[in-house]
Formats: structure tokens, C-alpha cells, sequence
């Protein structure tokens, strides 16, 4: 259409090529040089036997999958993966979906409160994550202190918060949840207020009571934007490793490993980067299919 | 079926400021269409919501079939209402739309079916029960909000503004099949519409608001024929009465009784025209200066100013029948004339009407 329009206009139009190529290139450049280029270099590195130091370099075809499929902290690490995105997101939906129904009403302080909220997302992830390393320290945990001052335990058998497998587990999950629900809230809120007011009124008039409003007329109207949240959301607990490495660094004995950090552990602390780029093309598959679903979705709401 | 009654129904949305609707009181006949007339911005969305229970009143108490319900729920006060937007549920078929008020009543399971076919049997919307909403048409939509609305059978119809959204040519007919269908349903209907036209041709009465106050409350030939105020006098009617300001009184007239002297001889005369001249009643004759003519197919606008006496320059409107022949160019000077007895005084001060003037006042 771009070309049609050059050839009807005047000498002067033709430079909109060479301008639409300069607005375009950043995008490609940014794309081509930091995502397909890290990309590239990953499955080749997949299919050889680069280690850091190392100066040859020989395809050995899929020795590095056969190898890490035969590890037991491999597939720990694909199961831990799943369990916190499954748990994290089921968790980030129900409270951020109670949440955005909470801030939608008028209130006085719904700004402030609202600020708030969103507060832990905008926090940088590293930093928050420290502040929870110190709130569920083995020593200085101020829950802990709280549950020993409730004498709900003595203070010599009070839990190991990132000590214990389950517990660790447990924390990893919550401080994903931490992040993640203001950020669901936000998008569901948007979704809420997208709903025109008379519909959920009709649905009053109509004799519908709370609940059933909520799951029959509110909810289902929201599910595109409700999966955009969740998709984003499996997207970032799926891919996130700062939260484990900084928290337990993957202890205790792998069981909050997951597939970022086993392969930034195999990759880099380990130096054996072939090793370390096969662990992280498995999160591929995943990836992508979520991409494909939030492009589905995306251009189902532009239709509608 | 019941009747509503407002007793002095008040809101006020922000402390301070006037209310959207101040001391409304009015009481319903049983079964009658009341239509809820004026400009945007008068309350009359909000008088609707109260009564639904959308809103509630600051002061004041609404009754449905006599009873109090200022504290009962949308649900409990066994009414429908028909939205602007129709409401309708997107993501759930026509059936399932207008089952829904079933379902969330608690109606038993094995008589949905026959309820809905037969509410879309009435709105001949049969045949798209399984369509979903965004595949119909907008009068389409408008029938299946009213079946949602009558599918179990409300003793009050709320509607707001159900046509505004349907092209001219619908909303002609739409029109006429919402009033025979409410006159054979007989339900008690409150609706709400800022369209004169609707309003007079639907309502068994009508009830003009503006700035959240009732001005009148009377039958379509009433509010027309014997406006309370200067308001109800120049919102009904297109163009509105001519209003003439007389010292400390305003005079009103119809741009359709002021008409060419000429007509009263009875040669050219209109129909409407004929039967003042037969009555011979006393007529004020006026000169006036035509300043430019609308034609609008079957009558014709003419604007202009009278002149002379102490009315000189006031800006007027006659309107008459296309078919009279007469010319009035720009400019040109003619001698009109009115009925006294088309003549509505206003006091100045208040604005509301007064007894005639014996006085000469032109």
C-alpha cells in the first residue's frame, strides 16, 4: 500500500521507504542482535561441547540431551519449574481477581491503596527479593519472631524458611506471588472496568445475587484479559531465576531448582555452557506456545 | 402488575449541589404506559434508577404495589428493565440471555424452555435463540432485552431509552410494536426518552422534567395544549411555542396558529385553519416580517419578527401546510394573525402560567 501511494504522489514521497526502514531498523536490529543472535548461539552451543576456557570446538550432536535427560536434578528442575508456575499462577489469579473486585468499588483511599499494590511490582525484583531473604532468614526472620512471640513455637524449633525442602518451596512460590499479583491486578482491573456498568446492573435487575454475577456474567466476560494475565504471569515465573537464585540459590539438595537457574548453575557456575544451553532449550516448547496463544488472543480482541 | 408511586424522591449525588432529582412524587396508574420526558441532564435516568434500585434515593420513598421498597434489592422488587445499551449478555446466546432472570430466580429447570419460546414467540425473535449478541442487528438486540425483560412476567417495566439506538425508520415501527405489545401485556410501564415524538405518541401520560424536577404530569394533548411553564411550552413541540415577553407577563403561541390573514377569508384556508375561522372567535393581527422560509415537504417554516405596537422585533415562527401558495420572500412584509383563545400567558417572574390578560397586550 506504502509503494501504491509513493508512485501517486510526488518526487518527495519516495523517500518514505528509506524512512519507514530507518523507523523500522532499531526494532530489527534490537531483535536480531540481543534475542536471535543469544538464540542462535544457545542451540549451537546445544549441539557441541563448549565449556568456558575451552578453545575447540566440536558438534557432538544431541550427547548433551541424552546426558541431561539422565540427570536427576534435570528432571527435578523441569518439575520444580512446572509446580511454581502452576501453583504461583493459580494463587496470583484467585487473589488478584479478588483484589482488582476489591479496588473497582469507590473508596476513599483507592488511589493510595492502589499505589500500594503496585508498589511491589515496580520494586526491582533483585531488591525485594533480598528484603524476603532477610524477612525468612533462618535467624533474623521477623515471622519467626512473630510466631515465637505468640508462642506459637519455641524459639529453638521455629521452621528454617529456605532450609527445608517443602518450605523453601513454599517461599519461592510466595514471593513469586508477591511480584506477580500486583501486576494481574492492574491487568484484571483494566478488564473490570472495560465491562460496561449496565451489564452486571441487568444482571442485578435480572435477580442475579453477587456470586453469580461474579461467575456468570463478570468472570467469563473477563477470560480474554484474565488469560492475557496468566500468560504474562507463566511467562514471568516460568523464565525467572532471580527470585530462586537469590532466595535459595536452588537448595536445599536441588528442591527449589528450576530450569533457569540449573542451567545458569550447569552453564556458568559450572562452566559447562553446552550442558547449560540444552537445559534452557527446554524452555522453548513452553515459550512458545504460550506466544502463540497470547498473539491468538491479541488478535481475537482487536476482532471483537 | 402494580403500581409505583415516588414520594418525594430526592438525589443528590454531591453535598452541596443541586439534586439530579428534587422532591418527585408521582404515582402511576395500574397497568399504564407513563413516559418520562426531558432534556438530557433533567434526571429522569436517575428517577428510573432509583425506582429499579440502582441508586439510592438521598430522601424520599418509593412504593411498588404499596409497599415501601427503598430497602429492598433490584431483585426483590419483581421489576425489568430495558437499558439504552440493551445490556445484553456477549458472551451468552439469545436463549440464554433470556433465560437468565429464570435461572437466577429459581424458576424449575423444565419450564425455561417453554417461557423462552414463549417471550420470543411475542417478539418473533424465535429464530435466533442460538445467534449470540453481537450477530444481531440493533432492533434485533432491542427484542431480545425486551423478552429477557418479560420472560418472567415483572409487575413493573422500566425502559430506558430503548429506541435511542435504532435509525429513524426503525424506530418508527419499533415504536408502535413496544406500545401494542405493552397495551396486550398490560404491565405497568415507566419510560424514560428525551423524544418529544415518542413521548406523545406512547405515553397514557407523560411527566416533563427538568433540573431534576417534575414540571408537569398530564396527557400528551394537556402537556401540549396547557403547558404548566415556559419550559414544557418550547421543550414540545418542533418549533417550539412562539414566546412574545409583555411587560411582566410572556405570551405563547404555536407557530401553527399563527397564520396569513389571507387564510382567514377561507379561499386558501388550511384545515386546521378552517375550523378557527368558524368559530369566528376575536383574532390578533400581526405584521410581520419574514426574514427566511424552511420547506420541509409537507409544511413549510416561515421565521421572521413582528412589527410595530409594542412587540416590535420579537423573533417568531409560523408554520403552515406546503400546499398554501402564497410567497413570503425575505423581507417581505405580511399580516398574520392569531386566535385569542391559542393565546397561554406566563407570569415573567416565575415562569409558570397565568390567567389571560384582558388587557390589549400587543
Amino acid at each position: 500500500m506504502v509503494v501504491n501511494r509513493t508512485k501517486v504522489k510526488s518526487a518527495g514521497a519516495t523517500q518514505i521507504p528509506a524512512l519507514g526502514i530507518a523507523m523500522f531498523a532499531p526494532s530489527v536490529l534490537f531483535i536480531v542482535l540481543l534475542i536471535g543472535l543469544p538464540f542462535m548461539l544457545a542451540v549451537l552451543y546445544a549441539f557441541s561441547d563448549a565449556r568456558i576456557g575451552s578453545t575447540g570446538f566440536h558438534l557432538v550432536g544431541l550427547e548433551n540431551f541424552r546426558s541431561i535427560l539422565h540427570s536427576p536434578s534435570f528432571r527435578k528442575a523441569l518439575r520444580n519449574s512446572i509446580v511454581f508456575t502452576l501453583c504461583a499462577q493459580a494463587i496470583v489469579v484467585v487473589c488478584s481477581t479478588i483484589l482488582s473486585i476489591a479496588l473497582e468499588k469507590p473508596f476513599r483511599g483507592r488511589g493510595l491503596v492502589r499505589f500500594l499494590i503496585l508498589l511491589s511490582w515496580v520494586a526491582p525484583v533483585s531488591l525485594g527479593t533480598i528484603g524476603w531473604k532477610w524477612i525468612l532468614d533462618s535467624i533474623y526472620s521477623v515471622i519467626t519472631w512473630v510466631l515465637v512471640w505468640l508462642h506459637i513455637y519455641k524459639p529453638y524449633s521455629a521452621p528454617m524458611w529456605l532450609g527445608e525442602p517443602h518450605l523453601a518451596m513454599a517461599s519461592v512460590i510466595l514471593v513469586h506471588c508477591w511480584r506477580l499479583i500486583p501486576f494481574s491486578t492492574v491487568i484484571i482491573l483494566a478488564g473490570l472496568s472495560a465491562i460496561p456498568k449496565e451489564i452486571p446492573e441487568a444482571a442485578s435487575i435480572d435477580g442475579a445475587g453477587f456470586w453469580r454475577t461474579l461467575f456468570q456474567i463478570n468472570i467469563p466476560m473477563m477470560t480474554p484479559i484474565l488469560s492475557v494475565a496468566v500468560l504474562f504471569g507463566t511467562i514471568f515465573t516460568f523464565t525467572d531465576m532471580t527470585v530462586v537464585y537469590i532466595l535459595t540459590a536452588g537448595g536445599p539438595f536441588d528442591s527449589t531448582q528450576t530450569l533457569p537457574s540449573l542451567a545458569f548453575a550447569t552453564g556458568i557456575a559450572g562452566s559447562d555452557l553446552a550442558a547449560g544451553a540444552a537445559i534452557s532449550l527446554f524452555l522453548v516448547p513452553v515459550l512458545v506456545v504460550v506466544a502463540y496463544l497470547m498473539l491468538r488472543l491479541a488478535h481475537r480482541a482487536e476482532v471483537v | 402488575m402494580a403500581v409505583v408511586e415516588t414520594r418525594n424522591l430526592t438525589k443528590v449525588f454531591k453535598e452541596g449541589e443541586l439534586g439530579a432529582v428534587n422532591d418527585v412524587s408521582l404515582v402511576t396508574e395500574e397497568g399504564e404506559f407513563l413516559v418520562c420526558l426531558g432534556p438530557s441532564g433533567s434526571g429522569k435516568t436517575t428517577l428510573l434508577r432509583m425506582i429499579a434500585g440502582l441508586e439510592t434515593p438521598t430522601s424520599g420513598e418509593i412504593l411498588i404495589g404499596g409497599q415501601v421498597v427503598n430497602r429492598l434489592s433490584p431483585r426483590e422488587r419483581r421489576i425489568a428493565m430495558v437499558f439504552q445499551s440493551y445490556a445484553l449478555y456477549p458472551h451468552l446466546s439469545v436463549y440464554k440471555n433470556i433465560a437468565f432472570p429464570l435461572k437466577a430466580q429459581k424458576v424449575p429447570k423444565d419450564q425455561h424452555r417453554k417461557k423462552v419460546e414463549w417471550a420470543a414467540e411475542l417478539l418473533g425473535i424465535g429464530r435466533l435463540l442460538d445467534r449470540k449478541p453481537r450477530e444481531l442487528s440493533g432492533g434485533e438486540r432491542q427484542r431480545v432485552a425486551l423478552a429477557r425483560a418479560i420472560v418472567r412476567e415483572p409487575a413493573v417495566f422500566l425502559l430506558d431509552e430503548p429506541l435511542s439506538n435504532l435509525d429513524a425508520k426503525l424506530r418508527a415501527s419499533a415504536r408502535q410494536e413496544l406500545e401494542q405489545f405493552q397495551a396486550r401485556v398490560a404491565t405497568t410501564t415507566i419510560y424514560v426518552t428525551h423524544d418529544q415524538v415518542e413521548a406523545m405518541a406512547m405515553g397514557d401520560r407523560i411527566v416533563v422534567m427538568n433540573f431534576g424536577e417534575v414540571r408537569q404530569i398530564g396527557s400528551a394533548a394537556e402537556v401540549y395544549d396547557d403547558p404548566a411553564d415556559t419550559f414544557v411550552a418550547t421543550f414540545l413541540g418542533s418549533p417550539p411555542m412562539n414566546l412574545v415577553e409583555q411587560g411582566d407577563v410572556i405570551v405563547g403561541f404555536r407557530p401553527e396558529h399563527f397564520f396569513p390573514v389571507t387564510q382567514l377569508a377561507g379561499r386558501a384556508a388550511l384545515p386546521e385553519e378552517i375550523r378557527v375561522t368558524d368559530r369566528q372567535g376575536p383574532f390578533v393581527s400581526l405584521r410581520f416580517r419574514v426574514s427566511h422560509q424552511e420547506y420541509l415537504g409537507a409544511e413549510r417554516l416561515v421565521y421572521g419578527s413582528l412589527e410595530g405596537g409594542r412587540c416590535d422585533g420579537k423573533k417568531v415562527v409560523s408554520r403552515m401546510s406546503a400546499s398554501h401558495a402564497a410567497s413570503y420572500e425575505t423581507g417581505s412584509l405580511h399580516a398574520f394573525a392569531v386566535s385569542e383563545r391559542h393565546l397561554k400567558f406566563f407570569d415573567r417572574q416565575t415562569q409558570k402560567r397565568t390567567r389571560p390578560r384582558p388587557d390589549p397586550w400587543w
